[in-house]
């Protein structure tokens, strides 16, 4: 069967083929950090009205790359939520729109449970039914969430952040530190051979006796906002060119502190799983790789990372989700709204 | 703090007490209302839109829209937490449904209000929280227009 899916729910506006949930034919996106691409020109950073400018041609292209005809085409998916509630109408509209046109069955996905289904995509990964129960680590510039897999479409949200995400915590300290934009790629690269112990930064943790949103475990919620502001003082303090630690030393200790929170919020995540899994753009971090594999060694589970090409926003997710059964069909499916809340479970 | 107009400068020095410079806020607060708030990143902005949300009976955990830049939360008054850090120019404010936030029957707090330029209404409510010298310590400034 196959899925053409669609993605909007930010900043990245993708559409992709994938058959049977895992073999992706074709995958296109359209990102603001991919200027030159053949639709857009000079993207405007945030805009919705450029998902709706620039997803046709994405879709088309899509179609074309798969090598299939509309007529091949078995079903539409489009994300419905959680994000931004007009970025989100653009793909939602645009997909049930050419499910009616073509006669085929809509399916409106979550985005979350999209990135976990990321985990099936690529040469190397494993079938959905092998990896649970699994706790899965989500984490990007917009979520940063603990879930247990208990089988697929069975969730329980184990923990998340209370204020930023982790990849806010990458982009709004690169910013501090001038390495620019993306942060998280620029903090990977400028850590790269910095000492870890530098500088001690405040390890991301909601304090105890603190509360958690829905009665969630504390142990399992993240807080990221104080390791942002400790590095804000700590700079306002150590001056770049100083007689400190230099950028390198500041970044890759600024990082551990992030990838120590999300680690220890792993670790306590695990009793009864049998594998260890991570997706989300700031799954490329290449120290929260390495540690999560030291993590799943010493804990005897299986390390399942979601394949880079898969980790940031993309639609192959999206269809791969719907391909494997999951979504909202039907009347209710044609029905949904953007849904900018929209829970897993 | 005057109900019409005024500046009311309170030093917070925790997280609890920016909370509560927020509440105190909300009780002067008769409709609905937009909330500029200006300051550096770790200022404390998101810290005080907790507050707000407290204030109004919100029971969700307010986490930061940078990326997601607008999140709804249900209290007894609606939430419209928005985060413009992203946003370069105005015009981009247009394909997210700015305007009908600023217009909502709710509270809505702005982050980054400042990159909203002309867009921001009159009868906006500017807080501007300001990092002093000791780590925890802020200056907040409550600017009501007249």
């Amino acid at each position: 069967m196959n899925v053409l899916g669609i993605e909007t729910s930010c900043d990245e506006t993708a559409a992709a083929v994938v058959r049977d949930g895992c073999r992706v034919l074709s995958n296109v996106v359209l990102s603001q950090t991919d200027l030159h691409a053949p639709y857009g020109g000079v993207v405007p950073e945030i805009a919705s009205r450029r998902h709706a400018e620039a997803l046709p041609g994405i879709i088309d292209e899509a179609r074309r790359r798969a090598g299939l005809a509309w007529h091949e085409i078995d079903e539409v998916a489009a994300t419905a939520g959680p994000g931004l509630a007009a970025a989100l109408l653009v793909g939602l509209s645009a997909g049930k729109g050419l499910a009616l046109a073509l006669e085929r069955p809509f399916c409106g996905v979550n985005h979350l449970e999209a990135h976990l289904y990321s985990l099936f995509l690529g040469a190397s990964a494993p079938a959905p039914g092998e990896i649970c129960p699994c706790v899965a680590l989500l984490v990007s510039g917009g979520h940063t969430c603990l879930v247990r897999v208990e089988r697929p479409g069975s969730y329980r949200m184990l923990g998340r952040t209370v204020d930023d995400a982790a990849g806010e915590a990458f982009d709004k300290g690169a910013n501090l530190l001038g390495l620019g934009y993306p942060g998280g790629p620029a903090i990977d690269r400028a850590a790269r051979g910095g000492a870890r112990d530098a500088v001690r930064f405040p390890r991301g943790r909601q304090r105890k006796g603190a509360g958690c949103p829905d009665g969630l475990d504390p142990a399992l919620c993240f807080s990221f906002s104080g390791v942002k502001t400790a590095l804000l003082y700590y700079l306002r303090e150590h001056p770049a060119g100083g007689a400190g630690p230099a950028v390198a030393d500041i970044a890759a200790s600024y990082q551990e502190a992030i990838v120590e929170a999300l680690v220890r919020g792993c670790r306590g995540a695990l009793e009864g799983a049998r594998c260890l899994a991570a997706a989300g753009g700031v799954a490329l971090n290449g120290r929260l790789r390495e540690r999560l594999a030291a993590l799943a060694a010493a804990a005897g589970v299986r390390l399942v990372l979601a394949d880079p090409a898969y980790c940031t926003d993309n639609a192959a997710m999206v269809a791969a989700a719907a391909g494997a059964g999951r979504g909202i069909r039907g009347a209710a499916g044609l029905r949904l709204d953007a849904w900018p809340n929209m829970p897993l479970a | 703090m005057n109900a019409d107009q005024g500046t009311l400068r309170i030093v917070s020095r925790s997280i609890a007490q920016t909370r509560a410079a927020a509440a105190r806020l909300v009780r002067r607060l008769r409709g609905p209302a937009v909330i500029a708030l200006h300051g550096d990143l770790g200022s404390g902005k998101t810290c005080f839109v907790q507050g707000l949300a407290r204030a109004l009976g919100v029971a969700a955990a307010v986490t930061s829209p940078t990326f997601t830049l607008v999140n709804e939360y249900r209290g007894k008054r609606p939430l419209y937490h928005i985060d413009l850090y992203r946003i370069r120019h105005p015009n981009e404010l247009f394909g997210i449904g700015f305007e009908e936030y600023l217009e909502s029957d709710g509270i809505t707090a702005i982050e980054w209000a400042e990159r909203a330029g002309d867009l921001l209404p009159a009868s906006a409510i500017h807080v501007r929280l300001t990092a002093r010298a000791k780590p925890c310590e802020r200056e907040i400034c409550i600017e009501w227009s007249p």
